[in-house]
């Protein structure tokens, strides 16, 4: 960003970065020695990072406000999310390399920066206070209803009536108003040519460098940690300097009124990978975190599931072909390739294993829980066997203690900050007062609340269930043993259950309706649904998305027989 | 679909306001207050479009935790009702009434009043003509409140007057408050509706005052005006007034004819079946026995010996002068499928007999006739009586023995 110096060949200032992290001339291609320093991110009141046609105003404003462009607040959002991943204990190269970079080359394909501007688009300044009285007479400029309108999906400011309303009562003619200079111009670009930023693209964006590092942290893991207040999202622009006038159209880019969801930002990460046209990400080997060998072992622990379970595990993912480093590792641009969720997949796999272990019909794991139990009273020594009842009683009691907690914390959940908004000059002293108000009330009847609203965040956590072997209520089932429902054969453990039901016989095609399989709980067994409500709560993510993974999963497994038995409904023998 | 299950700001305020619904429902008011703590910030949120907004919300479940909650004060719950008053200008006045609702729940007369004054002097533009009717209640609660210190005054003044003094001020005051409060308590009766707190004070004033015309047509203006909504008291009232203007029979007959048709289980239609019965007009004295066997039908009269005794007189009447069976008949014919099972049990007998033998004598004599000397009711409390040696038992089976064919010619 700050480098500006000219090519020592062809005397221009167009720099580009290659992957190995020297500036190159766009030009001429001369690569040069510079690698990038340390860049400071930091918000520069001065700096201009592209060149911009004539017409601007004067930068330093009347009221203490300055100049920025939507871009620049996008940075500082970056900048906070990446500094807060590095408290959580992710490598420092992935601020200062990884996600910097990617950050300047989305700059520069988006035409955002690092580039010549394209002829013919100028950026018109609108500054804060000025009215300009000839809005009707342009008929380019987009009529603030039209402008609210382009929805993004997020949050219901689109359809906030007093913003639309009281700017279209407005009689000096501030239409399209913003503190950004380039809000409205942003609201109107063209989304799909460019990928235009949102919030829940930051995540991707944090996600995709993640991904590139290799860190320990899913992309559940991480919507988690947003949603817990780890990293800054929801009112991140509270941050941003004082001089950085928030209001407007900047409300609608910004303030997020909704949590981002995980499809969303997994599609989208795809999207701007394939945009950045970045090469191969670095391998996922066997003993990288996200493959599905480590985070199936992960979630056994959380699950409270017997350690022996991972081997079985081991074997879906050998015997289908999800190990492999091709399948893993992403590949942008291919579309060929199914876009793999690592932590989706995991706990999928163990879904499939529970199913053919214990066929999870609803009849027979009771009926392997009941010999264990047997079993368990007559023969004290040796390890117990593990009791499908048993654990069933015990993590479902956590289970839904968790759930409660977690259903009063969202409903409990406080999405404005201090930091006032509003829409327009004339809303500010309406939206104080209105502030005002709310603290007050919040004062009032925070002191009749019985307990005090604990100030603290939870430390974060990688674990939400945890369980403890130590524990003499034997509510551990880590260490128990899977003898009652195995048998031998040929030389090799095999299931005692003979039986497996497919979740669906038939795929559905996902370009056309998204899915691969449509999930309604009343269709399926009491227990499956139990096993993936269990996973749902730990990736906080919806049933049915483990339940398509579990389709595909199936699919892959039982590949030859389904070509040849298209019945439906029928009950395959292993 | 996968939006159904994004979790926004609206799903978010949504599952908040159920939280606090139920803890409501279930007087965990420690609770409520922690929900609406943070539901509080949805006023930052336009809802326009919503039927009932946050700023709604929130007055009225906030005044409810502030009622209710053990710490909560009234100087607390008056600084919350001040902010709710400047939330909403479309609800200004509604909040100041019920503002004063609670003011006078709590004894405290004399704030009551300040606020009501207050409101009344309220202006803003056309939200003014548009909360009319709020400003009509409101005056005519001054109107009431206004008739409350006339009442006290009054009574300061008879104690008085007992006394021998005569305190001019005291008078003074009292006709002061009188005006006062019929402007506004005459207002409010013109608009239909149910009004009635309003009318009684209004017409009390006014006999008080010597006006009984005018009390009369306000009377028969809230009773007989299909404009206002059907309401037994109206008729209560208005029979009352008559009753203590010395009204003629007819009158009063006249004026509880109606709330016969609205309520015929009110407690009232003892006394219209008394006068309906001792008429000279044949018309009258039938409808006497339909008013008092609809009193009968309902569960509370049942074991109501006036009411019983009512209905024996009459029939004993109509029995011995063998004129106008034919209307017990007619009353009968849609009770006799029912009646025998919710009045003339073999248990009711017995228990009627253990708890009031007046009642059950009375309700004996009603049996015999309708169900014959055989049927249980009689049998048993007859036996009774006999054996116990009651003189009047003895005569009522003598005479329901001498009438049993009455009963076959009723129940043909």
């Amino acid at each position: 960003r700050d480098f500006n110096e000219r090519c020592a060949q062809c005397s221009e200032v167009n720099w580009g970065l290659t992957d190995g992290g020297r500036f190159y001339c766009r030009s001429c291609h001369n690569v040069t020695e510079r690698t990038r320093e340390v860049v400071n991110t930091d918000f520069i009141t001065n700096s201009r990072v592209q060149r911009i046609s004539k017409g601007l105003k004067k930068q330093e404003k009347n009221d203490g406000g300055c100049e920025w462009y939507i871009c620049e607040g996008f940075q500082l959002v970056l900048k906070k999310q990446v500094e807060a991943l590095e408290a959580l204990g992710v490598c420092p190269q992935m601020k200062d390399e990884i996600l910097c970079n990617f950050w300047r080359c989305y700059l520069q394909k988006s035409k955002q920066a690092y580039c010549k501007r394209p002829a013919g688009e100028t950026v018109k300044a609108l500054s804060v206070c000025e009215s300009s009285t000839d809005v009707d007479s342009d008929p380019e400029r987009p009529s603030l209803l039209h402008l609210l309108s382009l929805s993004e999906s997020e949050g219901d400011l689109q359809t906030d009536c007093s913003f639309a309303s009281s700017v279209s009562k407005v009689s000096e003619s501030t239409s399209v108003y913003s503190g950004s200079v380039d809000g409205s111009l942003y609201l109107m670009k063209n989304q799909k040519e460019k990928l235009r930023m949102t919030m829940p693209m930051t995540l991707s964006f944090c996600y995709m460098a993640l991904l590139w590092v290799r860190e320990p942290i899913t992309l559940s893991e991480l919507l988690r940690f947003v949603v817990e207040g780890h990293i800054p999202y929801l009112n991140v622009f509270q941050h941003f300097p004082e001089k950085m006038k928030i209001c407007g159209l900047d409300l609608k880019i910004f303030c997020v009124e909704s949590w981002p969801v995980y499809e969303e930002v997994f599609n989208k990460m795809h999207e701007l990978a394939a945009f950045l046209d970045l090469p191969r990400f670095p391998d996922i080997t066997e003993s990288c975190f996200l493959h599905p060998d480590m985070l199936c072992m992960k979630y056994l622990m959380e699950a409270n599931l017997p350690d022996e379970l991972h081997n079985w595990t081991c074997r879906v993912v050998k015997k289908i072909g999800i190990g492999e480093v091709d399948f893993l590792t992403l590949m942008p641009g291919n579309k060929s390739t199914r876009k793999v969720k690592y932590d989706v997949l995991a706990a999928a796999v163990i879904v499939v294993v529970l199913k053919l272990l214990f066929l999870l019909d609803d009849h027979y794991e009771w009926l392997l829980s009941e010999f264990a139990e047997e079993r368990n009273k007559n023969n004290t020594e040796g390890g117990p066997y593990f009791e499908f009842k048993r654990w069933y009683e015990v993590v479902k009691h956590s289970l839904d203690a968790e759930q409660k907690k977690l259903d009063e914390e969202r409903a409990k959940y406080l999405w404005r900050c201090e930091r006032p908004l509003f829409y327009s000059v004339k809303n500010k002293s309406k939206a104080l007062k209105r502030r005002q108000m709310v603290v007050n009330l919040q004062n009032q009847f925070g002191k009749l609340s019985g307990s005090v609203r604990c100030a603290e965040k939870p430390n974060p956590s990688s674990f939400q269930l945890s369980w403890s072997e130590e524990n003499p209520d034997g509510s551990c089932f880590h260490g128990h043993s899977l003898k009652g429902i195995l048998k031998e054969k040929c030389g090799l453990l095999t299931a005692m259950n003979p039986d497996y039901w497919l979740c669906t016989v038939k795929l559905c095609n996902e370009k056309l309706c998204g899915h691969l399989a449509h999930y309604r709980e009343v269709e399926f067994p009491q227990s499956y649904h139990f096993v993936l409500r269990l996973f749902s709560f730990l990736l906080r993510i919806q049933p049915s998305y483990i339940h398509d993974e579990v389709c595909m999963i199936e699919h892959k497994l039982f590949n030859k027989k389904l070509c040849k038995k298209l019945k439906y409904n029928t009950v395959l023998r292993k | 679909s996968s939006n159904e299950h994004k979790l926004n700001f609206k799903k978010s305020k949504e599952a908040c306001l159920s939280y606090i619904q139920d803890a409501l429902l279930q007087k965990q008011w420690k609770r409520a207050a922690e929900f609406l703590t943070c539901y509080v910030e949805s006023l930052e949120k336009d809802y326009s479009r919503e039927h009932i907004g946050p700023s709604e919300m929130i007055w009225r479940i906030g005044t409810e935790i502030l009622w209710h909650h053990s710490q909560s004060s009234m100087k607390e719950f008056n600084c919350f009702m001040e902010q709710m008053k400047t939330l909403g200008v479309k609800r200004y006045l509604k909040v100041c009434l019920e503002h004063v609702f609670h003011l006078l729940c709590n004894g405290q007369i004399d704030e009551a009043y300040q606020n009501l004054s207050l409101a009344e002097s309220w202006r803003f533009g056309e939200q003014t003509a548009i909360q009319d009717k709020e400003m009509k209640l409101i005056q005519a609660y001054r109107g009431l409140l206004d008739y409350c210190s006339w009442s006290k005054q009054k009574n300061i003044l008879l104690e008085q007057g007992e006394d021998g003094f005569s305190d001019l001020a005291v008078e003074q005051e009292m006709h002061g408050y009188f005006r006062k409060a019929a402007v506004n308590l005459k207002e409010i009766i013109k608009i239909p509706g149910v009004w009635d707190v309003f009318v009684k004070c209004y017409v009390d004033l006014l006999e008080f005052y010597g006006d009984h015309n005018e009390a009369r047509q306000v009377l028969n203006e809230y009773a007989y005006n299909s404009k206002f909504p059907a309401n037994p008291n109206a008729h209560v009232y208005l029979y009352q007034f008559l009753k203590r203007q010395g009204e003629s029979k007819k009158s009063l007959i006249s004026a509880l004819k109606i709330l016969h048709d609205i309520v015929p289980s009110h407690e009232l239609m003892i006394d219209f079946n008394t006068m309906l019965q001792k008429s000279k007009k044949r018309k009258k004295r039938r409808l006497g026995l339909e008013v008092i066997f609809a009193v009968l039908d309902y569960a509370g009269w049942k074991e109501n010996a006036k009411a019983w005794s009512c209905l024996a007189r009459q029939v004993k009447q109509i029995v011995i002068s063998e004129k106008h069976l034919d209307w017990i008949k007619q009353e009968w014919n849609s009770r006799k499928d029912w009646w025998p099972a919710f009045h003339f049990s073999r248990y009711l007998a017995k228990r009627n007999w253990q708890e009031n033998k007046s009642l059950s004598y009375e309700k004996a004599l009603v049996a015999g006739i309708l169900l014959g000397k055989d049927c249980k009711y009689f049998k048993y409390v007859s036996h009774q009586g006999c054996k116990a040696q009651l003189k009047r038992f003895r005569m009522l089976k003598k005479f329901v023995t001498r009438h049993n064919p009455v009963y076959l010619r009723i129940s043909g």
